[in-house]
């Protein structure tokens, strides 16, 4: 089964939402994680579902979330590494 | 209230298969964390860990034994039979009747959970061998120890995920100590190295796919590990009358809950744990001349135990080294294995390293015996463990 790559930012911002316990109006591209509520297994949880979502595999490693090629300092990086890695990763 | 000493040790672990070549890998500072060799490995995203090598489970064991033995079971009955055969105890009559077992597990047999579910899910089959259950079950290491050693007295299983092997020796302290029995059998197994043990694990997303670096600048995960040991714990007064060489007092124990979040540490919550084990001992912070640190590699887990460590201590706290930098974390056998290294300290004037330090975080502002073993004159050392769950167990340890 091929994952639908369709409508990356509107997925995106959707998981985050579902996560954070918000409304997806609520969810706004400068907003970083930690401001939307969501910890550090928040985080880890977000990751899995997106990972799900897009069947991508997603670098990330909780001991160094700043150091992880996969930039979650915002919505915004968190739907452009995604972009970049379904780019990398072909279905 | 009675005291209470250790007369024997046992253990199997990556770095050795007895207590005497574990100290000699623990003074020479050898890492045991190396690419892990088993069945689907290529499909895991972290491929290193501290296996155990060159385990012939057919020298140890009969066939028939081995049906009933899942890894975990097995490793606690070879420590086990070093632990009883180094303290000259028989268990016969009276002794037989109030000795026990407490034994630590964070995951039970877990490689036969594994293998069936194989069997079942995988490969379709509708049959599993008759001994599945007496293979998996928690208990089945405890069970099996005092089966082989006549142990009649009290006898369970703890899980308390990475501090089980804390807490069952702690429990086994208190039993001694309350005169409930003069012997008891105590340490922790856990064999998670398999497929499922270690694709959950990399769910949680604290894996390091380069290594185990505690405390150390640029560290970026734990490392798992497999493994046992096992102590014998003996009312002193019954250790002196029959002329039992003494390796260590156990003198305090404590247990905290943090009760605060599921995977994240409280500095409070390990700070009450450090603390309550020297009330219970009667020791003071300057009488600490090592501290064997829970040390996972993990961002959260060091840093918090740091600031706790210098809670307690302040400025001056003890040299403290986290050993899972060489057998990685054994994770309900975890406790028991650090142990040794608290043993080693207190028996031979030894500090084991904090291996593949790269240099200091200052989140992290401890002695932490850097790489290099380290002599010292230590006469009474903690040993932290701290779980998942924000369960704290921590034992206080002196020389005799």
């Amino acid at each position: 089964m091929t994952a639908d790559r369709s409508d990356v930012r509107g997925k995106v911002i959707a998981i985050i939402a579902r996560q954070a316990l918000v409304d997806v109006s609520l969810v706004r591209p400068a907003m970083s994680l930690q401001e939307l509520g969501l910890d550090s297994l928040g985080l880890v949880e977000v990751i899995f579902a997106i990972e799900e979502t897009f069947d991508i595999a997603v670098p990330f490693n909780a001991n160094e979330p700043d150091g992880s090629p996969f930039d979650t300092s915002s919505v915004t990086a968190v739907i452009g590494a995604v972009e970049a890695l379904l780019a990398d990763q072909p279905a | 209230m009675r005291r209470v000493v250790i007369t024997g040790a046992g253990t199997i672990n990556p770095l050795a298969h007895d207590v005497a070549r574990t100290y000699e890998a623990m003074r020479e500072g050898r890492s045991a964390i190396c690419p892990l060799q088993f069945r689907d490995v290529e499909r895991l995203t972290v491929r290193i860990g501290a296996q155990i090598k060159d385990f012939q489970p057919e020298a140890h064991f009969s066939r028939s034994e081995l049906a009933l033995l899942d890894p975990f079971a097995q490793y606690a009955l070879v420590a086990a039979r070093q632990a009883v055969a180094q303290s000259g105890l028989q268990f016969e009559g009276e002794l037989a009747d109030q000795a026990g077992v407490i034994l630590g597990s964070a995951g039970g047999g877990l490689q036969t959970s594994d293998d069936n579910y194989r069997l079942v899910y995988e490969a379709g089959k509708n049959r599993v061998h008759p001994f599945v259950v007496p293979r998996l079950m928690h208990n089945a290491a405890s069970a099996q120890v005092a089966m082989a050693f006549n142990l009649q007295g009290p006898n369970y299983t703890v899980a308390s995920a990475c501090a089980s092997s804390n807490h069952a020796i702690g429990q086994a302290f208190h039993m001694v100590r309350a005169g409930a029995s003069p012997v008891m059998l105590a340490g922790g197994c856990d064999a998670m190295l398999c497929f499922g043990g270690v694709k959950a694990w990399e769910g949680l997303r604290v894996l390091s796919q380069t290594g185990c670096r505690p405390f150390s600048k640029g560290r970026d995960g734990m490392v798992m590990g497999e493994g046992a040991a096992v102590f014998v714990l003996e009312d002193r007064d019954h250790a002196e009358a029959r002329g039992a060489v003494i390796l260590a007092e156990i003198a305090g124990f404590a247990m905290t809950s943090d009760a605060s979040d599921i995977v994240m540490p409280s500095v409070r919550g390990a700070v009450r744990a450090m603390a309550g084990a020297l009330w219970d001992a009667g020791l003071a912070t300057a009488e600490i001349g090592y501290i064997n640190a829970h040390g996972t590699g993990t961002t959260a887990n060091d840093r918090s135990e740091s600031a706790a460590i210098r809670q307690v201590f302040g400025d001056d706290a003890p040299p403290t080294s986290s050993t899972k930098s060489m057998h990685g974390h054994l994770i309900g056998g975890a406790g028991a294995v650090e142990l040794l290294a608290c043993l080693m300290a207190l028996q031979h004037g030894i500090i084991a390293p904090t291996v593949g330090y790269g240099g200091p975080d200052p989140d992290c502002a401890l002695d932490v015996v850097p790489n290099v073993a380290r002599a010292a004159q230590v006469r009474a050392v903690l040993s932290n463990a701290f779980a998942f769950g924000g369960l704290n167990a921590v034992l206080a340890l002196k020389a005799v």
